[in-house]
């Protein structure tokens, strides 16, 4: 019963009793009578009965009032000092209650406020305690991060279950490319990216060689969850933390790393294409040409114009021999061309490679002049160092090149790499036959010329004479920022993707409904609609989504997207959410996006504010779509209405305001997601204080309060 | 009765030796172009012998020397197979499929004549 109702049903009472009392009074009086004065006794009564009775009831009205003024004044606002107590010891410790009510109740919301004035320093001396804590194993986290985001290959770490417990923004861009039939994602299961059956092999073997005694176990093998994608996949165990069973050594969990080799395997496919053609066509021509010569050796008696036959076919197989050789080895070189990969450097690291090939290869010392150190180049510095060794062979052999000097400077956005030396001066600018010539010195060889490889690396060379004696050879190169540009981190370099203590989560075999709340996997959402009347035929227009997961959310893991409704949108509501007709047009319609969001919330309970809107929105789509979200849902207004009945409003900037959630990018779907989840978070240990822990309790609560009987 | 051999090969400059030499040892014989070619032939021609290409046209030598084996009134002719790939894989294959023997492109014309004659068994 609530508190209210129970103080009138005590006034009730006692109104009962006091009258109860009266009348024993008057009966005791009528009794100690004699038979004539009771007699007038009950003619004054009777006289007098309606009088009574109006009077009794104007009385219990008077009383009436009395007793809620007194509720009002005395008891109410000691039931609110009662909740914003509450709030500020397990929500908001800069909540302050209001003054209010008589001056007892007032001094004790003083007294209140300034314990938590107390307890919110307290808290924050913690905090800042934890912060300090944090900070040193956030360097290591970040370490961690900046390492995992650095590698070239994806990398996925999963319980031995395939729940995902962290990531890199490369397993990321992999998974989330056209047609990838599941979301990578904290708590997600890997199975809805790669085949269960390929990865439980793996596992299954790292298992055995476990056991065989192998230290480090490494499974290998390809996996093609879209035809666009190639993985090589590296399969490497993660060991529980010993606890005692050293020679149990069974898993955790693993590490996955993946490389696309798509690209890579169609290139090796494409030059044993080549080389197979080379060899099938080398092969007929070398047998027409043998033939023919061998007939002519060994039937020396043939007439001539047998002779002069065989004698064309010799000429007209080895024009075709030729022909082929030189086809195969220019789709060779496009194919090193594809094949290369240049790496960021700097131009004096370039030279000091090449200075040492020189040394190696031509048995030439060389020098350096003017150095810039800062200059960085993006360079395949094996091609480079070679043309440049190939550049000072032929300064050597055909100008009697001496003293070889190496310049790096800067020009411009370019760096400058002269090959300087002493000897015959250059025959005319730029007029060397060198760039057309493929890169050969001492005896090793290149598919590529000259001008080829400048070429790839968007570079530009020629020779020039010196003022002096010699000549100079002069290569600019773009330079490039020094620092490796990641390729798309469009992600904040790190937070969500790392989380360890999911290890110890509970398999998901519990019964959901009996699990704690700070277990659990939540998806916030909201939509935005073209009016306030699912029934009256208003389509979404947008949805929003937010995962959380160990009481975080996880601002990386969103859905955000915009839906064509085919309807027009009504003003009021345009004015809303500042959704206008143009920005809908062309987006997918809600039978595209519904089974996408329907996966991205696979798995999860659904928060929503007022959720009982969205779902009716979605529900009506049910049989149009055949996307049923049949997962249990969770209404911060229900929950707020449980937790703070006294504390008045309960729309979402009031509740955000309440637990000091900053309220950015409202009526947005996405934006309103967002705070509908931070409220969602903080509502649950005050929820706990409350006896509601499981996802049970939750739901029960919230169904007994009164918001839920809106029905849409 | 001199022997008879039928050429199954698409490269004309093999042709023209292929036919010479078999001139030279004094067997008939006839061209056929294409795999389908080649197996209407073995039925008109009767050859004694197919010098036979992997890499024909419409029906690959495979294919043929598969055929001629399945077929009982053709089951007789000896097969050589001609072929420009030379994998190991390739030469068992033939082999497998019924050839008696199995040349790889460019060989050279004495063991041609010495194979041809070994299985014409002159």
């Amino acid at each position: 019963m609530a508190p209210r109702a129970r103080f009138f049903a005590v006034w009730i009472v006692c109104f009962a009793l006091l009258a109860a009392a009266a009348a024993g009074v008057l009966l005791a009086v009528y009794d100690a009578l004699a038979p004539d004065e009771q007699r007038r006794f009950s003619g004054v009564l009777a006289a007098a009965g309606n009088t009574l009775i109006v009077l009794g009831v104007i009385l219990f009205i008077i009383g009436g009032f009395l007793a809620a003024g007194l509720e009002r004044a005395f008891l109410a606002p000691v039931r609110r000092l009662a909740e914003s107590t509450r709030l500020i010891a397990a929500g908001n410790p800069s909540y302050r209650a209001d003054a209010e009510g008589p001056a007892e109740v007032r001094e004790a919301a003083a007294a209140v406020n300034a314990l938590a004035e107390r307890h919110e320093t307290l808290t924050l001396g913690i905090e800042e305690q934890i912060r300090h804590a944090h900070a040193e194993l956030g360097d290591e986290t970040n370490r961690l991060a900046a390492l995992m985001s650095e590698l070239a290959s994806g990398v996925v770490v999963c319980t031995v279950e395939g729940r995902i417990l962290l990531y890199n923004e490369h397993a990321r861009q992999m998974f989330s490319g056209v047609g990838v039939p599941g979301y990578i994602g904290l708590g997600r299961s890997l199975f809805s990216l790669l085949d269960r059956q390929l990865v439980v092999h793996a596992l299954d073997q790292l298992r055995y060689r476990l056991a065989q005694g192998e230290p480090r176990p490494v499974s290998v093998f390809l996996a093609s969850p879209v035809p666009a994608l190639l993985l090589r996949v590296r399969m490497a165990p993660v060991m529980a933390t010993a606890s005692g069973q050293p020679e149990k050594r069974e898993p955790s969990g693993f590490v996955l790393l993946m490389d696309d080799v798509g690209a890579e395997v169609a290139l090796f496919e494409q030059r044993d294409h080549v080389l197979e053609q080379l060899i099938q066509s080398a092969r007929a021509s070398l047998a027409s040409i043998r033939m023919a010569a061998e007939n002519l050796e060994s039937f020396p008696q043939m007439g001539p114009e047998r002779q002069a036959q065989f004698a064309a076919i010799i000429s007209v197989e080895a024009h075709r021999l030729t022909a082929h050789l030189e086809g195969a080895t220019r789709e060779h070189s496009d194919l090193v061309r594809s094949l290369w990969s240049p790496e960021q450097m700097r131009a004096a690291d370039l030279v000091a490679v090449a200075r040492r090939r020189i040394e190696e290869h031509l048995g030439l010392a060389t020098a350096t002049g003017e150095i810039d150190e800062l200059l960085w180049v993006s360079a395949d510095s094996y091609s480079l160092a070679q043309a440049l060794c190939y550049v000072v062979r032929r300064a050597r052999d055909e100008l009697a090149a001496r003293d070889v000097r190496f310049h790096v400077t800067a020009s411009g956005r370019h760096a400058r790499i002269d090959v300087q030396w002493e000897g015959e001066r250059v025959p005319g600018p730029s007029a060397l036959a060198w760039e057309s010539q493929p890169l050969t010195s001492a005896g090793e060889a290149s598919p590529l010329t000259l001008r080829e490889d400048l070429g790839r690396h968007r570079a530009e060379a020629w020779c020039e004479s010196d003022a002096g004696t010699g000549g100079r050879f002069r290569l600019l190169l773009p330079v490039t920022e020094p620092v490796r540009a990641f390729h798309a981190p469009a992600q904040p370099s790190r937070p969500e993707f790392y989380d360890f203590d999911l290890f110890s989560q509970p398999g998901l075999e519990r019964d959901l409904d009996e699990r704690k709340l700070t277990e659990l996997a939540y998806t916030a959402f909201d939509t935005e609609t073209t009016g306030l009347e699912p029934a009256a035929g208003d389509e979404i227009i947008s949805i929003g989504a937010v995962r959380m997961l160990n009481g975080r959310l996880l601002a990386g893991e969103v859905f955000d997207q915009l839906v064509d409704p085919r309807r027009p949108i009504s003003a009021a509501s345009a004015r809303i959410h500042g959704i206008s007709p143009g920005m809908v047009a062309g987006q997918p319609t809600l039978e595209q996006v519904l089974p996408m969001f329907h996966q991205f919330c696979e798995d999860t309970v659904l928060v929503g504010h007022n959720a009982a809107f969205d779902m009716r929105f979605l529900q009506l789509k049910e049989s149009a779509t055949g996307v049923r979200f049949t997962q249990p849902v969770l209404d911060t207004l229900l929950l707020s209405a449980v937790l703070h009945r006294d504390l008045g409003e309960h729309q979402l900037e009031a509740i955000a305001a309440r637990f000091g959630v900053s309220v950015t990018g409202r009526h947005t779907a996405l934006g309103d997601a967002m705070v509908t989840g931070e409220i969602f978070l903080r509502m649950i240990p005050l929820l706990a204080e409350r006896g509601i822990v499981t996802l049970r309790q939750a739901r029960e609560a919230s169904e007994r309060t009164f918001h839920a009987r809106i029905r849409y | 009765m001199s022997k008879r051999v039928l050429i199954a090969e698409d490269e004309p400059n093999i042709v023209t030796s292929l036919e010479f030499l078999m001139s030279q040892i004094g067997c008939e014989f006839q061209t056929a172009v294409n795999g389908e070619d080649a197996l209407r032939a073995a039925a008109e021609f009767h050859p004694d012998l197919m010098l036979l290409d992997v890499m024909l046209p419409l029906k690959s030598g495979f294919e043929v020397c598969q055929s001629v084996r399945g077929n009982d009134a053709l089951k007789r002719i000896k097969i050589i197979m001609l072929t420009a790939k030379g994998r190991e894989t390739e030469v068992a294959k033939g082999l497998a499929l019924g050839a008696d023997a199995y040349i790889t492109k460019p060989f050279a014309t004495r063991e041609l004549l010495d194979t041809v004659k070994r299985l014409l068994g002159e």
